[in-house]
This record gives structure tokens, C-alpha cells and sequence, in this order.
């Protein structure tokens, strides 16, 4: 059965890809999500992110960076909520800075969720329990 | 007996690294998550934020070398390198990073190149020490679980 994209994964590890332009980050991240059992594909911008979600058609969520260089997470959140084919993709936004408007903004657009890092294993279980089965 | 002393050792240099505040409990979750799988997880990610620390220095240098300063480049670059020490629990870094992201607000250069001094210290003494850490627990055997010290 083919999986739905942003719905629960109907067979399989659900599939998580991370956006973290930090090399430090996105290893602990993905670390995270494999020790929860989900599959993890890790990229370091906005713009392999976008390539990555144009190829694959089985990812179930997606967890970016808010301050990345040439595309900001928010920016990345807009592309993905703009897109007939990803914006059921549910998107949740990370940061190191609690910065209101900018967490306001995001959810306005449609991100499900935002989280300050240092991001830690029971945020990550609780968005998954959340999107993903 | 010798295996066990080394034990100590680690144990001991652990305890100091976080009673004198070069780590905090982030440093804890990052234990937390090495298993069977990534049994040294900790050291990778440690060897990692070095790697990219040191560019990321070079670059705050570099930076803080060009006249007139592009205070808002600088503070791009530590916005990235506070966020690594942050990640791995590098308290005492991760303060002085603070500092010189105030310093880069207020565009005070003296105040710049005075606390880069000193993160440029920091860091290097807690690269020293984590290096001679890891190489203990190399030397004690597959990596144990975290172990917070009890209250």
C-alpha cells in the first residue's frame, strides 16, 4: 500500500527527514528519531530538503532549523505549505532562540509545532506520538 | 584492578567537568542516547562540534580582522557556534559565546576582541580535556550508559 504523504505511515518505520544546516545537530537529531524507531534521512539546507521531498514520496514529517543561510526554515516551511503535494506534510520548526513573533509566525503559516533547542528525546516522542504512528 | 581504577578516573574527570561547569546536563541526554547501535555516539558528535567550532572561529576571526567590521557577520557566525556548544552541553563556551553576541549587538569591537580572547580559551581548554576524557574511556572499554552523579 502506498504511503500517504504527512498521514501516518500505513506500513514500515514512519519517515522523518531533519533540516539542520549544524552538523552537531543534525546528528543528535537524527540519533533521536532512529532510537524512537523512525527512519531518518538528515540534510543540511532548505534546498536539498526540497530535492530530497520532489524525489521521495514517503515522508511523514519534517523537522527543520529556523536560522539556516541561503533558506530559512520559515521559508522552507512556506514552500512546503504552498505545494499541493507536500503541505499535508506535517512541519515542525526548531530553535535556539524563543523568539514570539517569530514562533507566531511560523505557526501561522502552518508549522505544527515549534521547539527550542537544545532539543531533547521526550519533545521528539511527543511531536511523534503526535504525527506519526 | 587496573580496569577498575581507570573506571575512577573516568568517572572522577567526568564529575570535574561538570562541577567546575564545562559541561551541563545536555552533555547527560547525549549519553542518554548512545546504545548498542551508536556506542559512541558522544565522542562523534563531540569530534564533530570541534570540527566545525574551529572553522567557525577561524571565521569570527577573520571577521573580526576587516576594517570596518561587519558586526551582523559576526553574529551570524557565533549565533551558529552558540547553538553547537549549546547542543552538546559546553556550558562555560556556550556563556561566552552569550557574551560576545552582546558585545557584537552593541557593535563594541574592544568588547568583541576581548571576550574572543577568552572563547578562544575556553574552547581550546575544553578541547584538551574532553580529548584526554574520551581517551580515558577508550582505554576503559565500551562506553557505559550515562551516569548522573546522585543528589
Amino acid at each position: 500500500m502506498a504511503m500517504e504523504r504527512g498521514c501516518k505511515s500505513t506500513g514500515g518505520e514512519p519517515h522523518v527527514l531533519a533540516v539542520d544546516d549544524s552538523s552537531v545537530d543534525r546528528a543528535v537529531i537524527a540519533n533521536v528519531l532512529r532510537s524512537s524507531k523512525y527512519r531518518v534521512t538528515a540534510v543540511d539546507s532548505g534546498k536539498r530538503a526540497l530535492e530530497l521531498l520532489g524525489l521521495e514520496r514517503d515522508v511523514n514529517m519534517i523537522i527543520t532549523d529556523y536560522w539556516m543561510p541561503e533558506m530559512t526554515g520559515y521559508e522552507l516551511l512556506k514552500r512546503v505549505k504552498e505545494s499541493s503535494e507536500l503541505k499535508q506534510i506535517p512541519v515542525v520548526i526548531m530553535s535556539s532562540e524563543n523568539v514570539p513573533n517569530r514562533i507566531s509566525r511560523c505557526l501561522e503559516e502552518g508549522a505544527e509545532d515549534f521547539l527550542l533547542k537544545p532539543i531533547q528525546p521526550s519533545d521528539v516522542s511527543r511531536l511523534c506520538s503526535r504525527f506519526l504512528r | 584492578m587496573e580496569y577498575s581504577n581507570l573506571r575512577r578516573q573516568a568517572a572522577y574527570m567526568k564529575k570535574s567537568l561538570f562541577d567546575q561547569g564545562y559541561l551541563d546536563e545536555q552533555f547527560y541526554q547525549l549519553e542518554e542516547l548512545q546504545d548498542d547501535v551508536s556506542p559512541n555516539f558522544v565522542e562523534e558528535v563531540v569530534t564533530l562540534f570541534f570540527r566545525d567550532s574551529a572553522r567557525l572561529i577561524s571565521n569570527i576571526e577573520q571577521a573580526l580582522d576587516k576594517c570596518p567590521q561587519e558586526f551582523s557577520k559576526l553574529n551570524a557566525f557565533v549565533h551558529q557556534l552558540k547553538g553547537s556548544t549549546s547542543s552538546i552541553g559546553a556550558s562555560r563556551l556556550k556563556n561566552e559565546c552569550t557574551r560576545f553576541r552582546d558585545y557584537c549587538d552593541e557593535e563594541n569591537l574592544e568588547g568583541c576582541l576581548k571576550s574572543f580572547q577568552k572563547l578562544k580559551r575556553e574552547h581550546a581548554v575544553l578541547r584538551q580535556k574532553l580529548e584526554s576524557y574520551f581517551q580515558l574511556l577508550r582505554q576503559v572499554g565500551p562506553v557505559e550508559k550515562a551516569t548522573r552523579p546522585s543528589m
